[in-house]
């Protein structure tokens, strides 16, 4: 946008805001304020995000040689199980409702905070010992059986497998918590006039997700405790030679994981329904589809679980119940893929950032999603199964879908929680390698996959070698990519050109306070009298097109 | 057209029936796949430019969905994802169903290793010859954590788990070398746990099995409990049965004793207490042997001890091996009778 690039000399920062109004460190450490915390997870969240994907970088240098290339057999197992653990428990699942649920949602609902500050603050802490144990745990003790657990392996793995464990289960309370205090929120802090028909799609997404964390979550909670008693005490739950089921963990721990992959992926998809209307200027076309389709993926996630053990011995029958139960999931989905594009459709689109981002994820979610629709058709997913195929595909869901929707939310929020804007050129740049180094990275590794490389492998076949080599290489862009991004946004922070309070003119209420907002929010309640992104002047004659 | 696409998607050859039946489908879902999400993104890209901002801050008109849209919406990709799943369901349902006359090879897996049984022939690890055009039925089991048996130019994997036999079928067309892996992660050799089928045109098939029977009275089972066993698998099961006293309370004969008598028990149906029936695969054989408790035959008592970690998996393939050897023709088709156990009567 024109108005973006001069620098309007007349804009300054407002006198108080939310990270100055109150000093010293004290004051962080004890803040009840949603948006404090909301930093806090942002600060927290990407180390995790560097280090595993400082581990990712570690496991794909591995893999330039068929041989040992830079790190032995234990080493590697360590670390594809340090990079699963740390982007999933902690990056992957905290990061968008811990970041932006916490900093937008009560904004979005005109609130003025979450519904239990303690509980929020409690959220971050626990969510910080649960994180400082399970990287200690993995760090000193080893751990080499995946972010997966699969009993009995990790059972009798001779390393040391109890810390990373509690760390798990521990992780789980702060994302019930957080869960909790969401769900509480929007069902009682909605200003006046916001009906839930009013409410905007981002925090629709947020409510699904909350919903899962809630009632999914106690489940991983149990399960690592079990395999943490059981590696401990010797007790018979899942090893067949103490009388155990081995089937029966991957049940439990897939009937929490499954459900999890919308933990991950319903927030972001909550992030690019507002950044489509808002890069549009539109309506979002289909409203009432994609709220209800979130909730549609929230019910039906639970019982899909089974996909993911097609040729664990499961009953046919079973098999054939999963597979039609995901594809439901890939229906919803389909809906939402629609109704965003659908939004684009006659509106008034701003090339910027954040366009980059959707466009990147349309591409990744519809592959990545029809990919899981092809591995759910039980025959397929035979010769698919614990291949790189399978890799390839969840990482386009939580690398290409997740993790665009979380650098759209970045650039698309960025001037409102600090004020300032970033350099949009270097945005581009950067949008433009992460896309491309991420195709570059996982094209070759659904290739690998049919080609028949199990994951997991530390040392591979000759005839693998060379997709190999294209997928490491594409991975130095992605982080490349990354780098940028981090070094122009810690830029921006102190050195960017002042946002103003709505830069872009958008309509969600978290656009009509300062940027940065004040402590209490808003000055005064606002109140909703039209439904959200009503991108028409008043009193305009409107025109309605219907398709 | 095949070939192409095999070639292009990188896929391996397509060394058994399986195989065959299975890429046609994978073709037709990955062109879908390929097809909606680049259309999905030239569309969008294509909007960019035709709806692109013309004046800043410009209002636009109201879109909205008519249950037209939504009905086409909803029902587009149903009908694609419900035809894959159904036609890969039928296909899998195809593929866990092996046909009567397979060719048995008992399978233990451990760390990092394959270790392959003929019923009445040699061991052998990491490599397994088996006749093309011919069903091969793998009857697996693992001896320490789960693994799984993967050859992708066959298509198949079935994981492979301790405690419990699982089984697989393939049906080999080409003659040729290929490659086992291991795709469950197992520790630090996972990826090295590797091993071979080699598949011979039948007669050389049974010219080599011939060859190696005849090399088999002095051979040791390299992975057994260490006892030396001379002998074919239910030779071996038949001694095991007295050694371990399975023959204090099942008989031989026929007759009912403290347990059920062992005679045409294999593929049997049998009436539990719980009033479910079940048919005596290996898998339930073994069961029974690990966890007697869970599936008790309708008129017994529970004093069956467990064999769990008393038995090797070798052993436990053996006895299942002995009691197969203890069968009658035409019993798959017997109904439950009461009483369970009279002698099975004949068509
Ligand atoms: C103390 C007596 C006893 C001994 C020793 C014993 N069993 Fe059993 N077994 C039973 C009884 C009683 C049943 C029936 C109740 C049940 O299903 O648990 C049974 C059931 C079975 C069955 C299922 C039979 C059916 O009709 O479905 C199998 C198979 C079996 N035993 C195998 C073995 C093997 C192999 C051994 C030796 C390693 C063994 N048993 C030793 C008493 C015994
Ligand atoms: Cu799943
Ligand atoms: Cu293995």
């Amino acid at each position: 946008m024109a108005q973006l690039n001069v620098v309007n000399e007349e804009l300054s920062l407002p006198k108080v805001h939310y990270i100055n109004a109150d000093r010293g460190l004290k004051s962080w450490l004890f803040t009840l304020d949603h948006k404090r915390i909301a930093l806090m997870y942002f600060v927290l969240t990407t180390v995790a995000l560097l280090l595993g994907g400082i581990f990712a970088m570690a496991v794909r240098f591995e893999h330039l040689t068929p041989g040992p290339t830079i790190m032995g057999a234990n080493t590697y197992n360590r670390m594809f199980t340090l990079h699963g653990v740390v982007m999933i428990f902690l990056f992957m699942i905290p990061a968008i409702p811990g970041i932006f649920g916490n900093f937008c949602l009560p904004l979005m609902l005109g609130a003025k905070d979450v519904a239990f500050p303690r509980l929020n603050l409690l959220s971050v802490y626990v969510y910080a010992v649960g994180a400082a144990l399970a990287l200690y745990g993995m760090v000193s003790g080893g751990a080499d059986a995946g972010w997966t657990f699969y009993a009995p392996y990790s059972l009798s793995t001779p390393a040391t497998l109890a810390p990373v464990l509690f760390g798990v289960f521990i992780l789980g309370f702060s994302s019930i918590l957080t869960g909790l205090n969401f769900i509480v929120t929007v069902h009682t802090l909605r200003a006046p006039g916001m009906t839930w028909m009013r409410i905007p799609l981002f925090v629709w997404a947020i409510y699904a997700t909350a919903i899962i964390q809630v009632l999914a979550t106690p489940v991983i909670g149990l399960t690592s405790v079990l395999v943490a008693v059981e590696r401990i005490f010797g007790f018979g739950f899942f090893d067949p030679a103490h009388g155990g089921d081995p089937v029966l963990f991957q049940h439990m721990f897939w009937f929490y994981s499954h459900p999890a992959v919308y933990i991950m992926v319903l927030p972001s998809m909550g992030v690019i329904s507002e950044a489509v209307a808002a890069v549009a200027r539109k309506n979002v076309f289909g409203y009432k589809m994609i709220a209800y389709s979130s909730l549609g993926i929230a019910f039906v996630g639970f019982f899909a679980w089974g996909h993911h053990m097609f040729v664990s011995g499961q009953s046919a029958l079973d098999n054939g119940a999963f597979a039609i139960i995901s594809m439901l999931v890939g229906v919803f989905t389909a809906i939402k893929v629609f109704n965003w594009v659908g939004t684009l459709y006659r509106g008034s689109i701003a090339i910027r950032t954040p366009l980059v981002y959707i466009c990147g994820f349309l591409f990744f979610l519809v592959f990545g999603g029809m990919t899981g629709i092809a591995v759910a058709t039980v025959s397929l997913d035979v010769h698919w199964h614990d291949t790189y195929f399978v890799v390839a595909h969840f990482h386009f869901i939580m690398v290409g879908a997740v993790i665009m929707g979380y650098l759209a939310a970045i650039h698309l929020w960025f001037p409102k929680m600090f004020g300032r804007m970033f350099h949009e050129g270097w945005g581009m740049v950067a949008s433009s390698f992460i896309v491309l180094g991420f195709n570059a990275t996982f094209i070759p590794q659904f290739l690998l996959g049919n080609a028949g490389q199990p994951r997991r492998y530390y040392m591979y076949d000759e005839r693998f070698w060379v997709l190999n080599v294209a997928s490491t290489a594409g991975s130095t862009l992605l982080a490349f990519g990354f780098i940028i991004i981090l070094i122009y946004l810690i830029y921006a922070l102190k050195n960017g050109n002042v946002a103003g309070d709505n830069p872009w003119d958008l309509k969600g209420l978290e656009w009509n306070t300062s940027s940065p907002p004040p402590k209490h929010n808003f000055d005064v309640t606002p109140t909703v009298d039209e439904d959200p992104y009503t991108y028409q002047k008043k009193g305009e004659e409107v025109e309605h097109v219907v398709i | 057209m095949n070939e192409l696409m095999r070639q292009l998607l990188f896929l391996p050859e397509q060394a058994s029936t399986f195989a065959v039946k299975v890429d046609k489908l994978h073709y037709f879902v990955v062109t879908v796949t390929m097809v909606a999400s680049v259309l999905t993104g030239l569309i969008a890209t294509w909007f960019f430019f035709r709806f692109r901002e013309r004046r800043p801050n410009a209002s636009t008109p109201i879109v909205s969905a008519s249950h037209r849209f939504e009905l086409a919406v909803i029902s587009v990709p149903l009908i694609f994802f419900f035809l894959w799943v159904w036609v890969g369901f039928k296909d899998y349902i195809w593929y866990v169903t092996p046909p009567k006359n397979t060719t048995d090879i008992y399978v233990t897996g451990k760390k990092w290793m394959w270790h392959f049984a003929y019923p009445d022939g040699p061991n052998s690890n990491a490599s397994v010859t088996v006749p093309a055009n011919r069903p091969v039925r793998l009857l697996m089991t693992s001896r320490d954590v789960i693994h799984s048996f993967y050859v992708p130019d066959f298509r198949i994997k079935q994981d492979v788990i301790p405690g419990r036999y699982t089984e697989t079928w393939f049906e080999a067309t080409k003659p040729g070398r290929y490659r086992i892996y291991c795709a469950e992660f197992c520790g630090t050799w996972h990826s090295q746990m590797i091993g071979e089928v080699v598949v011979l045109p039948g007669p050389e098939f049974d010219a080599w099995m011939v060859k190696q029977k005849q090399g088999l009275a002095g051979r040791v089972d390299s992975s057994g409990s260490g006892e030396e066993f001379k002998g074919d698998l239910a030779t071996y099961g038949r001694r095991l049965a007295g050694a371990y006293g399975c023959l204090k309370c099942h008989s031989l004969d026929g007759a009912p004793h403290i347990g059920p008598t062992w005679v045409d028990l294999y593929r049997r149906k049998t009436l539990l207490a719980s009033g479910e029936t079940i048919i005596a695969d290996e898998g339930y054989l073994t069961e029974s042997m690990m966890d007697p408790y869970v599936k008790v035959v309708k008129g017994y008592q529970q004093v069956m001890p467990s064999f769990r970690g008393k038995l090797a998996a070798p052993e436990a393939a053996a006895l299942v091996e002995f009691i197969k050897s203890l069968r009658g023709d035409n019993l798959e088709n017997v109904a439950p009778k009461e009483p369970v156990y009279g002698p099975v009567e004949r068509r």
